[in-house]
């Protein structure tokens, strides 16, 4: 479990969160989701640690990461695995490379071993004959995938994915999203996902943060966020003309239920 | 200015101190030097060759000519071109080219893995991504650096050598003698001190702009041509401190 308590964060005097306070619950697939420039990213930047937050806590399973040693940092370093917006795979590695890099870094399995387990990890991605390809040849979706089987290649504790659906059509999104579901489900990992997909949310949202202008607005999960009255978050919910037909159907049921 | 310059020049020392630190893996720092020294070093064989080559030859053309008085020995040509090459062109002015090509390779292929999420995906992991990434590439540049330099030496002295054997200009065997005279091996190591000084300006400053790069595509050729503009001042700077300290 992650929990981060009155998180606070400034650029340049500049406030961009504002006391957020969250938990993310192990073996689900927690979703922090916002607009564009909500601050979403630096949350979740501030949660692994690429940024130092101001004021407030992180706690990873109770242990604070602040107050952790260098060596401690690397230790929870080794149990976290991330799934980057552009995939930030290795351009000079392939596929197999890519994937092997923190079996070689820091595990002391022997080189058959990191192999077994490699091809392991981009089986289990769905990924097939593209061992020796390098980033550049593969498409989108199987970086994500190679991004993936890289992030559980050390068999993570905590998984973090920044929009891991962007750039990717609605199928492969979908597959992605299960993907990251059926990993988080089957190892028991805390899965912190930061979209602006409403697929996503409705396909895989076991529990919601929404983060609107740097406060944290609204927590829950799929099922009740068509039911929420926060006018920011129906605002973002409701904003293509497909959920706003949704809402317009419930709607008629639900006044069709009354009478 | 001044101020921005000295918090460079501060977050540059920084910056170092990340880099010089115990390889994480021995192994896996062995095999990326390995590739960088192939990458930064080997592969930058033909560019010191051809440029040395033409270089030598037109030293040459140009002592034959401008040395035309009878007071002066006829191997002075030789000489000179030699004195040249191993004073200057072989370490600063050769520096100077592979601070472009060199330089503009190392600080954009830092700034695009930092602009395309690798550093941070390497930070995430645990891993001193500037020693991961910065080091074998200041050791191999550094390492192989005087490869290159006495290969210049050597191209160079054959450039002249063609003009003495393929043109009516002078002859080779005063040429050669003139090559052979008054040889004084200091001026080598001379040389090969200096290369080492300007590969780890190169390396160092290079990865340094790359390393910090903000932005996209953009920011990364920005940087790129920093990198070369800033080391190539600095390693006119170093020169001129080097030939003082050495050579008085």
């Amino acid at each position: 479990m992650i929990e981060a308590k009155n998180v606070s964060k400034w650029f340049d005097g500049q406030r961009v969160l504002y006391d957020i306070s969250a938990t993310f619950e192990t073996g689900k697939t927690n979703l922090i989701i916002g607009q564009s420039g909500s601050g979403k990213t630096v949350f979740m930047k501030c949660l692994i640690g690429l940024l130092t937050p101001e004021e407030g806590i992180i706690l990873y399973d109770g242990r604070k990461f602040r107050s952790m040693n260098t060596e401690e940092k690397r230790k929870l370093r080794t149990e976290i695995g991330m799934l980057f917006q552009g995939s930030a795979l290795f351009d000079n590695e392939t596929v197999l490379g890519n994937v092997m890099f923190p079996l070689k870094m820091f595990s002391k399995m022997s080189r058959e071993e990191q192999l077994e387990r490699a091809h392991f990890c981009i089986k289990r991605v769905g990924l097939t004959n593209a061992d020796e390809k390098y980033p550049s040849e593969i498409s989108g979706g199987m970086q994500k995938r190679v991004a993936i089987a890289r992030a559980i290649a050390l068999n993570p504790k905590y998984l973090f994915c920044d929009e891991p659906n962007s750039g990717l059509d609605p199928r492969t999104s979908i597959l992605i999203d299960e993907l990251l579901s059926d990993i988080t489900h089957e190892y028991g990992i805390t899965t912190i996902i930061n979209t602006h997909d409403m697929n996503s949310v409705l396909g895989i949202g076991e529990h919601i943060v929404f983060i609107n202008k740097g406060h944290c607005d609204w927590t829950g999960s799929d099922r009740n966020i068509f039911r929420s009255t926060n006018k920011d978050l129906n605002d973002f919910v409701f904003a293509s003309k497909l959920f706003k037909e949704v809402k317009l159907f419930l709607e008629r049921e639900y006044e069709a239920q009354k009478d | 200015m001044i101020v921005s310059s000295i918090a460079s020049f501060g977050r540059y020392c920084l910056f170092l101190g990340q880099v010089f630190r115990l390889p994480d893996k021995g192994k896996v720092f062995f095999q990326r030097l390995v590739f960088e020294i192939s990458k930064l070093g080997v592969d930058s064989i033909p560019l010191v060759i051809i440029i040395s080559l033409f270089i030598g030859a037109v030293i040459t053309i140009q002592m034959t000519i401008n040395i035309v008085s009878p007071l002066i020995p006829s191997y002075s040509t030789g000489l000179a071109t030699r004195e040249i090459l191993l004073l200057e062109f072989s370490s600063s002015m050769m520096c100077l080219i592979l601070a472009g090509k060199v330089g503009s390779n190392i600080a954009s292929e830092i700034g695009t893995m930092r602009v395309t999420e690798q550093i941070d995906a390497l930070d995430i992991m645990g891993i001193n991504s500037a020693n991961f990434i910065v080091l074998p590439k200041i050791i191999g540049f550094v390492l192989f650096v005087p490869v290159l330099c006495v290969l210049s030496m050597f191209t160079g002295l054959v450039g002249g050598w063609f003009i003495a054997q393929f043109t009516s200009m002078l002859t080779v065997e005063n040429y050669v003698f003139g090559i052979q005279s008054f040889f004084n091996e200091w001026y080598v190591w001379y040389g090969i001190i200096k290369t080492i000084v300007f590969a780890f300006i190169i390396s160092t400053v290079a990865a340094y702009y790359g390393y910090y790069v903000k932005g996209g595509a953009l920011e990364v050729g920005q940087a790129s041509t920093r990198a070369v503009v800033s080391s190539s001042i600095l390693i006119l700077l170093a020169d001129v401190i080097l030939t003082k300290l050495l050579l008085q």
